[in-house]
């Protein structure tokens, strides 16, 4: 009697282990004092191809949050999940306390979204396209009037509202759709791609316009980019995304000191160094303790650029003064080169070693 | 399937807060957005002219007929619902059954293709969708509000029509339709704005499927000549139906074979539907026994409304279940699209 049910028992042990793994997969944790975006291991597959692979994200309150990729990294498809607009194949995520899968309404109630290339109804006026958004979020008669209003003077977009959408231009599309986004006036912003399309002087007047948004509302903002320039100077930190992975996660300058070079850079300019004298300069460059490498110029008049320990860079620039004034070198310019983030992304992308392919999931 | 797996046991219960809001479903705003663009769009008014065209010709010239033959007409209890459903005498327009309500028929579907082959697909190209997706409102008040919308206005258009055609008939020929004609009109107002319903939904379904909006238009339209129009769809089928009705015995027999092989397309089922309730004397719908009524020559009998739709019952379910089978598909479809183009 008592041998008999063993093949049954190991098939029921095998059953409760398989059942305990898949809780111990589940059980997630999320923080307790979570900010308004957060994610754990959020991934999405199509198939064979990973879009976003066991993301952890955390957005804080007031802060403008970059996520930086180049495209198919995966923004959108990490934005569309946020949203409830994607099902995510595994892992969690939390806005504004709510799961997006579970309850899509309550999030989307107080998240604005800016998609990728907004479209308006053509054939309707700026303020009637706000006007269905405000109805679709249940405001209507003078509430919604005067929030709309109070949202087109803040996108500085006034004037216009009162004009066929299919005149505007790109631009003004753009920030249009940061007005809608404003209209429910929600705790936490989504922006896909806000300065994609848009000429230099307009992306200044946006990103401008999104810090006085967290300044006098105490927004989050979550922004996609892959114009890492141009987003560089406004996120207070940036994720780097890419192949579906956040590979960095940080202030510019933390990013800076996980990714950029062994050594920093200084870039030094003298007046009256023809080609002949630049390599005695160079010499001489040399022989200040701290610099490990000196590079000529490239054209006769440019400055040098002179590597050094990173930890060095304030002695070498003294030494750097020092030596200019002893021999007699007239300096024209000295300058710390700080590594823009598309150098950084570039060293973050290969020292992963992820090479993404264009053409993925966007 | 992992990730609700995955999911379900991870979160601590967050207190849904209901929203203090009240807000209204939707769905319903969004059917009055579309019901006031499409009262606002050309097309409208363009499909009006067309069905209003499609209406008055023929019924100019059965006006004329009912004139000419009022004398001997009087006594007869429907006289003003033949400007509906009789052709004219003597005019002559080929293969075309000329009748208000064949008109109709055949423009008919046209509304329900043109207010639905870019219901999703014009979303999209324009890039509205996912802004629209992104408010808080479920992804299907999507698909209904629009299809509730354009059958509004789809039914707007048709009540209009009706009206002017009416009105049209009162002046031409002095006689106010008595109660048991009103119900009529407004029974085959009610079939043929279902019929459109149909049309509507198929519409949809391109417009969810195609995402080109040219595509699904040239699809739509295709189809609708290819089935509305009498010359090349129902000529097929009633060629197909000689064929397999070549082995009947009886005349009756041949001729119920053909027209169940005709009820394929669902135009043959809107026109049975459509001829009973404008014409009381039509006391069955099947071929076979109108063939063989006319055989025993009966005294003619008239039906009541209520007789008559009798008769219709199995074509309005019909109807019904293509339009819900139609729009299912486009409802499936659509949620489980990608959002983004």
């Amino acid at each position: 009697m008592t041998a008999s049910p063993t093949p049954a028992r190991a098939a029921t042990e095998r059953r409760v282990a398989k059942k305990g793994r898949i809780r111990q997969r589940a059980r997630i944790e999320l923080p307790e004092d979570a900010g308004p975006i957060v994610t754990r291991r959020l991934s999405k597959r199509y198939g064979d191809l990973v879009a976003v692979d066991n993301l952890d994200l955390d957005v804080k309150a007031g802060e403008i949050f970059g996520l930086l990729g180049q495209n198919g990294a995966g923004k959108t498809t990490t934005i569309l999940m946020l949203l409830g607009l994607a099902e995510p194949s595994a892992g969690v995520a939390r806005v504004v306390g709510f799961d997006p899968t579970r309850a899509p309404l309550e999030v989307k109630r107080r998240v604005g979204y800016l998609p990728d290339n907004v479209g308006f109804y053509d054939g309707m006026t700026g303020r009637e396209n706000l006007r269905y958004t405000a109805r679709l979020n249940g405001m209507s008669g003078d509430d919604a009037e005067a929030k709309i209003a109070d949202v087109l003077d803040q996108v500085g977009m006034t004037g216009r509202a009162d004009t066929n959408v299919d005149t505007y231009s790109r631009g003004m599309l753009q920030r249009l759709g940061i007005a809608d986004a404003l209209v429910k006036d929600p705790s936490v912003l989504i922006l896909d791609e806000p300065t994609t399309a848009i000429d230099p002087i307009g992306v200044v007047e946006i990103l401008d316009m999104l810090r006085t948004l967290v300044r006098e509302r105490g927004l989050a903002i979550l922004l996609s980019s892959h114009l890492l320039a141009q987003v560089q100077s406004v996120c207070d930190r940036v994720g780097i995304f890419a192949a579906g992975k956040l590979i960095g996660i940080g202030t510019v300058p933390d990013l800076a000191e996980q990714f950029g070079e062994e050594s920093a850079r200084v870039e030094v300019g003298f007046e009256g160094i023809d080609a002949g004298g630049a390599e005695s300069t160079a010499q001489v460059l040399r022989s200040i303790k701290g610099v490990t490498e000196v590079r000529l110029p490239a054209r006769p008049g440019e400055p040098f650029t002179v590597l050094a320990e990173r930890d060095g860079t304030s002695a070498v620039r003294e030494a750097l003064l020092a030596t200019a004034a002893s021999r007699g070198l007239r300096l024209s310019s000295i300058r710390e080169v700080v590594p823009s983030l598309d150098d950084i992304y570039r060293r973050a992308v290969h020292a992963r070693g992820l090479a993404v392919e264009s053409g993925a999931a966007a | 399937m992992s990730a609700q797996a995955g999911t379900a046991p991870a979160l601590p219960d967050v207190a849904v807060r209901p929203d203090e809001r009240h807000i209204r479903p939707g769905w319903i705003t969004i059917a009055g957005k579309e019901l006031a663009d499409h009262l606002l769009s050309v097309r409208l008014y363009v499909l009006l002219v067309i069905l209003g065209i499609a209406a008055v010709i023929p019924l100019y010239f059965v006006g004329e007929d009912v004139r000419s033959a009022a004398t001997s007409a009087s006594g007869y209890p429907a006289i003003f619902i033949y400007l509906f459903a009789y052709p004219p005498q003597g005019v002559n327009f080929g293969p075309l059954s000329f009748t208000v309500s064949s008109f109709v028929a055949i423009a008919a579907p046209l509304l329900g293709v043109a207010f639905g082959f870019d219901a999703v697909n014009g979303e999209r190209h324009q890039g509205t969708l996912p802004r629209l997706l992104s408010q808080p409102i479920h992804r299907d008040d999507v698909i209904n509000g629009k299809f509730a919308g354009a059958l509004l206005a789809i039914t707007l258009a048709l009540a209009v029509v009706l009206a002017v055609i009416t009105g049209f008939g009162m002046l031409r020929l002095g006689i106010v339709p008595r109660l048991d004609e009103i119900i009529r009109l407004v029974a085959w107002l009610a079939v043929t704005v279902l019929y459109v319903a149909l049309w509507l939904a198929f519409g949809m379904l391109l417009s969810v499927v195609i995402r080109r909006a040219a595509t699904s238009a040239l699809v739509g339209f295709g189809l609708w000549l290819f089935i509305a129009m009498p010359f090349i769809g129902p000529l097929l089928v009633s060629l197909l139906g000689t064929f397999v009705a070549s082995g009947a015995t009886t005349q009756a027999e041949y001729a119920s074979t053909v027209q169940w092989v005709a009820r394929l397309l669902p135009g043959q089922v809107y026109a049975e539907a459509s001829a009973a309730l404008l014409r009381p004397t039509l006391t069955s719908v099947s071929a076979s026994e109108i063939y063989s009524t006319q055989a025993q020559q009966q005294i003619p009998t008239l039906f009541s409304f209520d007789q008559s739709f009798a008769l219709i019952i199995p074509h309005v379910v019909i109807l019904f279940a293509l339009t819900v089978g139609c729009f299912a598909l486009a409802y499936a479809r659509f949620m489980r699209q990608e959002v983004r183009a």
